[in-house]
């Protein structure tokens, strides 16, 4: 009798099967290969000995195709293993799902066959799962067990694991239940599995669900039944699931030649490296070196004092970070007298409680705490919660504690946990800070998470890196791809060593080119200053210095620079006076407790999820809110709000009245944000009745979900799917979008284009939604510049209604002049906000981006939480009109990216005024704009600060970068007052 | 700038070195890598007109590198690898930056490709501030900076690539097919001999003879014809030609075994023509230009249609016919999708699918925003319409590793086999 052998390796485990002739498996294991897949595949190849002394062998799997090209094994692609897998084993299934470690597949079998594989930039996996585990601080099984018992479901970005870590972690920080975190992950990874994978086919009928996670995983398993609307009939899970690709791998050996198992051990054994990887240089080339490289370091330590002697004041700096807890306790002459440094599990509140506890009984009365003060994500609900008499943005924290060091730093990197932090600093302030977009964040976790996947803990995985040989050059992007290029090296045979030096190596290149995008180290700053745990790894320290070519400063306490600059800031604070910190004594802290709930806000539309604390002494703590009202207290209109007015204004465009043509649908998105007057007007005049697409919200974005054709497009046009099925449930007639190449030409650029995806998202719609056809979607293509082409094309547009061109001008020029109307209200309302401003002393801040990032879903408040630090808000087309003409060194060609630049000009010259820029994530155009408009501002003095907005719906790092942002314009102030 | 607007002009432009009439002289032109063959002859050209010219081929880690460190993290893929090759060869000492210029195309439509000449000045700005950027248009940009064309000049630019176009494709529907290793190579070979030679002595023009030499020269290398998955490649025009964009995706191809199908650069020029005289067409956007468009679509539509009909007559498969591809534009979406390679990637999607290529490779660099259109965007109908048509889109991008891209690749592949089964 005849053994088939399929060996499965991913990029994970290691899956085998032996089946018969007729396609029956006898024997299947599955085992995880920690990237040691040779000698996995070998001792797995070791347990089937007493099956058969021979087999006919196929391997398939990510991982598998290296090892099957290098043994000369015959290979067959995975998803095809599992196509014949399925066809053979459950004929009558219509769609198959196969969620792997890095890999997610959908096959299609009824109704034109299709298989595909996840994109390149795509989360949604197992390793995304492993991921958000770790986050958690669980284990991926008690994960599960948790997901069953949640109550409620959490907005969370599934693109990519690092989007969805920052959705996850200011839950966590806010008190909300594991239970629903984990619930609301898996939900995350079933709509990246919709969106990303299925692509505009609907996954119905009988659907398998396939690879380790769906087996494994009964969180996931019910998430996917409920979105999916399956029943028990439909979704099947079959026991040989994990095993599934193997199986099919072993049916596709029939063709193979019988070969010894022995020989195929020999053979395997024989791999040898590859040449392929790109190798970089070593750490450090001796142990000399690397003794001399921790000497010097050890320069830049501070002093200890002894906290069961020290008598005195003493002063508490405390770093709520976003996945760890910093805690310092310093004298007046900067000893150390307490640290510590915690991940904090999701409940930093109570690893702050019991330090304190810890400090109070260590210190007993000996010491006195004058100051106490609290920075980083948690700032505001710590404070709340035990009084701290300080709350500081943590950049300036940062910054505190770097001067403390060199007091001539011209350059701060901090890189955390999950954020890099950037500061040039310039006569002793700051004078620009970045931050990491969402999308190279991650980077410090990173390390963390896949430690924990090659079975290690982090310390002793970055130290294996100190003396690799040929570490290996891994991408510099987001942790996504990163784990591609991982999975490449390990395909290659790179050893541990190699691969953890590649990372640390990695994570410096995101940081310095990615984040800070030097193009030179010298851009740098002579007097560097390192920071956050991650450089406490001697690996990513010493990588630093090798790509920087510089010996920079790592204080010992490189973990705790947060917690020590706001002790430092506690202490300058309180120095003159008295008075002993607010915070909460001993026994008041015995008595503390508190409980946390999280409710839907229902004070807006907006429904923000809000996290409800209760103290024991009664005070209340609500976090996750976008405004006054869910924070329980009344909301304050904000007139000097032009964003609110704006959409407002387009809300109130359609006349309620009756049509005596029909009814036109028009999808508020897109350029509908900017030409809904026009056209508004346009179809009235007609005498059509004119409907608007449902407001924008997380639901509505699901609601058009599956028709999105790419999934890393921006999302203001993924959510125009959602208004296109808006429009289609409220039954208009026809929905009107045109195509337009070309927008309005404002005469101040070389041309007036519109961006690709505005111009042409009409035509994706129309082919990728079933529902919408040549009578239900009109969609001409016009250049709104040019009345006599433009009214031919509407004329024809609508020929079903036979309506004269005449009077197709006519609306159309009413339209236009409805546009103007409201660009002059714009206009004036702007000037009036700024004439407010001034009398009232507040200082405005032009929040610039495209006319469609008004809508609150795309800025999700941030225009309200301008308005909450006390700023006035502007729009950039309220000010451009006042701005020069502008010369950039780009092609000045499209509409909205002119305006951007005069807007910024128009910043420059006003004093009062400081430009933000809101840029969504994969606008291409604005990787162009943006250093246009950061030049531009900076050029002639003034900040730039850019804030990346995607689905992510919190504000925790916007804030921090609006806050710094205030708090350095203070700064200016305070200098030329002093002048 | 109108003059309808009479605000003040605030310069944030820095300066820049100009590619001056002197510099002709002095100066080695570095091209980046594109369509190895086609760039060859252009080449020539260029250096029959007085410049120095050198297509670069180097790549490696060390020009993605280069490219990552001077490019913003989202800009196209294209942009970073033409930039990486340039910074990589300007550092590797074999040319002196004081004597060398580079060139890029711009085609002045509403896509970021426009832009990456002001990408790439920025990019040498930082360590090379004297090499100059001269750029190659038809849209009246730079004027300063520009290659200086006039019509004999453009004319032999317009063979070379007709040329170049019916090496690559004989050479494609020949080499998977040949008896004897090599030999295909050798034709390929040959024929770029052959067409510098008429370039030389001012033959070129002779299209007949020209195209009649390479047919024959290709048509005597001895084949088997054994049944081959023919497989398309389509997509954003760079990552479509260029082994440094695409990870060498017509070798990696030939490798497995299969007839690579790669349109032709002529449509490419005839689309970015055609869509000057749909603009006047759609929006009455005439101009002075309008009529010489009208012109050179003629004419080049008349040797495509020439080559074609020659091809006809041997074994091989000829060009696509733009009209055609036009035609196929109307049914899957609009003619106005003008942006990046807009409307052409699946009016060559459809095209190959009827011509019975219905395996395709769409190429992409990451996040290119046309190609979520007429891309990604499109395959739905294409699949609609060409039920058996295979494709699979494939993002290329600096961390995107090559095993990502085949194993995607593969499973097109293994569709196909089964399809060919």
């Amino acid at each position: 009798m005849a053994y088939f052998l399929g060996i499965d390796v991913g990029s994970t485990t290691v899956k085998l099967c032996v089946s018969d002739e007729a396609g029956t498996p006898l024997y299947t294991s599955y085992e995880r290969h920690f990237s040691r897949v040779k000698d996995c595949v070998l001792s797995e190849l070791e347990k089937i000995r007493s099956i058969s002394a021979s087999f006919r062998v196929a391997v398939t799997g990510s991982a598998g195709l290296g090892l099957a090209q290098r043994g000369g094994l015959p290979f067959v692609q995975e998803v095809q293993a599992a196509f014949t897998a399925v066809k053979k084993r459950y004929p009558d299934a219509d769609v198959a799902v196969e969620l792997g470690g890095e890999d997610a597949k959908i096959i299609f079998l009824t109704g034109g066959v299709e298989q595909r594989m996840n994109g390149s930039c795509a989360g949604g996996t197992g390793a995304f799962i492993d991921q958000m585990a770790t986050l958690l601080d669980v284990s991926v099984e008690e994960m599960d067990k948790l997901a069953l018992q949640a109550e409620r479901i959490y907005p969370i970005a599934s693109r990519c694991g690092v989007f969805a870590k920052s959705d996850i972690q200011p839950l966590l920080n806010q008190g909300a239940k594991k239970e629903d975190i984990a619930a609301s992950i898996f939900r995350a990874v079933v709509d990246q599995t919709v969106s990303g994978l299925a692509q505009g086919r609907r996954i119905r009928g009988k659907v398998l669900f396939l690879g380790g996670p769906l087996h494994f995983l009964k969180g996931l398993q019910k998430a996917f039944k409920e979105t999916l609307g399956l029943d028990d009939a439909h979704a099947i899970f079959p026991p040989e699931a994990p095993c599934f690709m193997a199986i099919g791998a072993s049916m596709s050996a029939i063709g193979s030649h019988e070969e010894p198992l022995e020989s195929l051990i020999s053979r395997l054994k024989a791999i040898g490296d590859s040449a392929e990887i790109t190798v970089g240089r070593p750490l450090f080339s001796s142990r000399e070196e690397y003794s001399d490289f921790i000497e010097r370091h050890k320069r830049s330590d501070l002093e200890f004092e002894n906290i069961y002697k020290y008598e005195g004041d003493a002063y508490l700096g405390v770093d709520a970070g976003s996945t760890t807890t910093k805690l310092i306790l310093i004298t007046p002459d900067n000893k150390i007298l307490y640290s510590h440094y915690q991940t904090n599990n999701g409940r930093p509140l109570d690893i702050v409680t019991a330090r304190l506890k810890e400090v109070y009984s260590l210190t007993g009365s000996r010491i006195a705490i004058r100051g106490a003060a609290v920075t980083g994500y948690g700032e505001d609900m710590m404070k709340a919660a035990l009084k701290f008499d300080f709350g500081i943005v943590e950049t300036m924290a940062h910054f505190k504690a770097a001067l403390h060091f060199n007091p001539e730093v011209d350059f701060i990197i901090d890189i955390g946990g999950q954020d890099i932090k950037c500061f040039k600093v310039k006569n002793r302030a700051i004078d620009s800070i970045m931050l990491n977009e969402a999308c190279s964040s991650g980077c410090g976790s990173f390390i963390q998470t896949f430690a924990k996947a090659m079975g290690m803990e982090i310390e002793p995985f970055s130290r294996l890196g100190l003396f690799a040989k040929r570490p290996v050059e891994l991408g510099s992007r987001c942790t996504v791809f990163m784990n591609s290029s991982v999975k490449q090296a390990q395909k290659e045979g790179a050893s541990i060593e190699d691969i953890s030096a590649g990372l640390s190596s990695s994570i410096v290149k995101n940081a310095i080119y990615k984040v800070i995008r030097a193009r030179t180290p010298e851009e740098l700053g002579e007097h560097i200053v390192v920071q956050g745990g991650t450089f406490l790894n001697d690996a990513v320290l010493r990588s630093f210095e090798l790509e920087t070519g510089k010996e920079v400063v790592r204080p010992a306490i490189a973990g705790l620079m947060g917690a020590f600059g706001a002790a430092l800031y506690a202490k300058e604070n309180t120095e003159q006076s008295t008075l002993i910190s607010a915070l909460l004594t001993e026994s008041e802290l015995d008595r503390f407790a508190y409980s946390s709930k999280a409710v839907t806000c229902k004070g807006c539309t907006s429904h923000c999820s809000v996290n409800i604390l209760t103290f024991s002494d009664g005070r209340r703590f609500i976090s996750g809110n976008k405004c006054e009202r869910g924070a329980g207290l009344k909301l304050v209109e904000h007139p000097l709000d032009l964003y609110a007015y704006k959409y407002e204004q387009l809300l109130a465009m359609p006349a309620e009245k009756e049509g005596t043509r029909g009814t036109v649908g028009l999808p508020l998105q897109l350029v509908m944000y900017e030409q809904l007057p026009l056209w508004t007007t346009f179809f009235e005049e007609l005498g059509f009745r004119v409907v608007l697409s449902d407001k924008s919200s997380r639901d509505l974005y699901f609601r058009g979900q599956h028709t999105v054709a790419s999934d890393t497009a921006c999302y203001p046009a993924k959510l125009l799917h959602g208004h296109i099925e808006s429009l289609l449930d409220k039954g208009v007639d026809f929905i009107f979008y045109p195509c337009e190449s070309y927008n309005l030409d404002e005469h101040d650029s070389v041309n007036h284009f519109n961006c690709p995806v505005v111009a042409y998202y009409p035509e994706l719609l129309k082919a990728n939604n079933e529902r919408l056809g040549p009578d239900n979607f009109v969609m001409p293509y016009l250049d709104p510049n040019r009345e006599e082409t433009t009214v031919k094309a509407l004329r024809r547009a609508l020929a079903r209604y036979k309506i004269p061109a005449g009077r197709i001008r006519k609306a159309y020029r009413a339209g236009l002049d409805r546009l103007e109307a409201y660009h002059v209200a714009i206009r004036e309302r702007g000037k009036e906000i700024l004439a407010r401003a001034k009398e009232e002393g507040k200082h405005v801040v032009i929040l610039a981006g495209r006319p469609y990032h008004v809508d609150p879903e795309i800025n999700h408040g941030i225009h309200k939480l301008l308005c909450s630090l006390g700023f006035a808000v502007l729009s950039e087309d309220a000010v451009f009109e006042e701005g020069n003409l502008v010369k950039v060194n780009v092609l000045n060609q499209w509409t909205y990216h002119a305006r951007l630049y005069r807007a910024a000009e128009y910043c420059t010259r006003h004093r009062e005024c400081d430009l933000v820029q809101l840029v969504s994530f994969g606008c291409g155009i604005d990787a162009i704009t943006t250093d246009e408009v950061r030049a531009i501002l900076e050029r002639r003095g003034k900040l730039y600060t850019q804030i990346k907005i995607d689905e992510i719906n919190n504000l925790g790092v916007v804030k921090i970068r609006l806050r710094s942002l205030l708090a350095a314009i203070e700064e200016q102030s305070r200098k030329e007052a002093a002048q | 700038m109108s003059e309808k607007t009479s605000r003040p002009v605030a310069d944030f432009t820095d300066a820049y070195p100009v590619f001056t009439e002197e510099m002709k002289a002095t100066h080695t032109i570095l091209v980046p890598d594109m369509l190895p063959w086609h760039f060859d002859l252009l080449t020539h050209v260029m250096r029959q007109e007085g410049y120095k010219v050198e297509v670069l081929h180097n790549e490696g880690r060390a020009v993605i590198d280069e490219g990552l460190k001077h490019v913003h993290n989202d800009t196209c893929f294209p942009a970073l690898c033409v930039i990486g090759q340039y910074l990589d060869a300007l550092k590797s000492g074999k040319y002196d930056v004081t004597k060398t210029a580079v060139l890029i195309t711009q085609t002045g439509g509403g896509c970021r490709a426009s832009n990456y000449l002001p990408i790439i000045r920025k990019a040498l700005r930082a360590e090379f501030p004297a090499v100059p950027v001269i750029s190659l248009n038809f849209s009246g940009l730079e004027k300063e900076s520009g290659l200086r064309l006039n019509l004999g000049f453009i004319k032999k630019l317009a063979y070379c690539i007709l040329y170049g176009d019916v090496i690559m494709t004989c050479f494609n529907q020949t080499r998977p097919y040949e008896r004897t290793a090599g030999e295909s190579a050798k034709a390929r070979a040959d024929c770029v001999q052959f067409i510098r030679s008429a370039l030389d002595d001012g033959s070129f023009a002779r299209l007949e003879r020209n195209t009649g030499y390479l047919l024959e020269r290709f048509g005597a290398v001895p084949i088997e014809k054994t049944p081959r998955i023919k497989v398309g490649i389509v997509g954003e025009i760079y990552v479509k030609y260029s082994p440094l964009g695409n990870s060498h995706l017509e070798d990696f191809l030939l490798a497995e075994g299969c007839e690579p199908v790669v349109p032709a650069l002529i449509d490419f020029i005839l689309y970015c023509v055609a869509n000057n005289l749909n603009d006047a067409k759609f929006y009455g956007k005439r101009s002075l230009s309008t009529p010489v468009f009208a012109f050179a679509y003629r004419w080049l539509y008349g040797k495509q249609k020439a080559v074609i009909r020659m091809m006809q007559k041997t074994r091989f498969a000829p060009l696509h016919d733009f009209k055609t591809l036009r035609r196929h534009a109307d049914e899957v979406i609009n003619q106005g999708v003008k942006m990046g390679e807009g409307w052409l990637i699946p009016a060559e999607m459809a095209a190959l699918a009827e011509s019975g290529t219905e395996n395709i490779v769409c190429t992409q660099p990451f996040g290119c925003l046309p190609n979520h259109i007429a891309g990604k965007g499109a395959m739905r109908v294409i699949k609609t319409r060409y039920p058996r048509a295979n494709i699979v889109p494939v993002d290329y991008d600096p961390s995107a590793t090559r095993v990502n891209q085949e194993n995607r690749i593969k499973l097109m592949l293994a569709t196909a086999r089964e399809n060919l089964g």
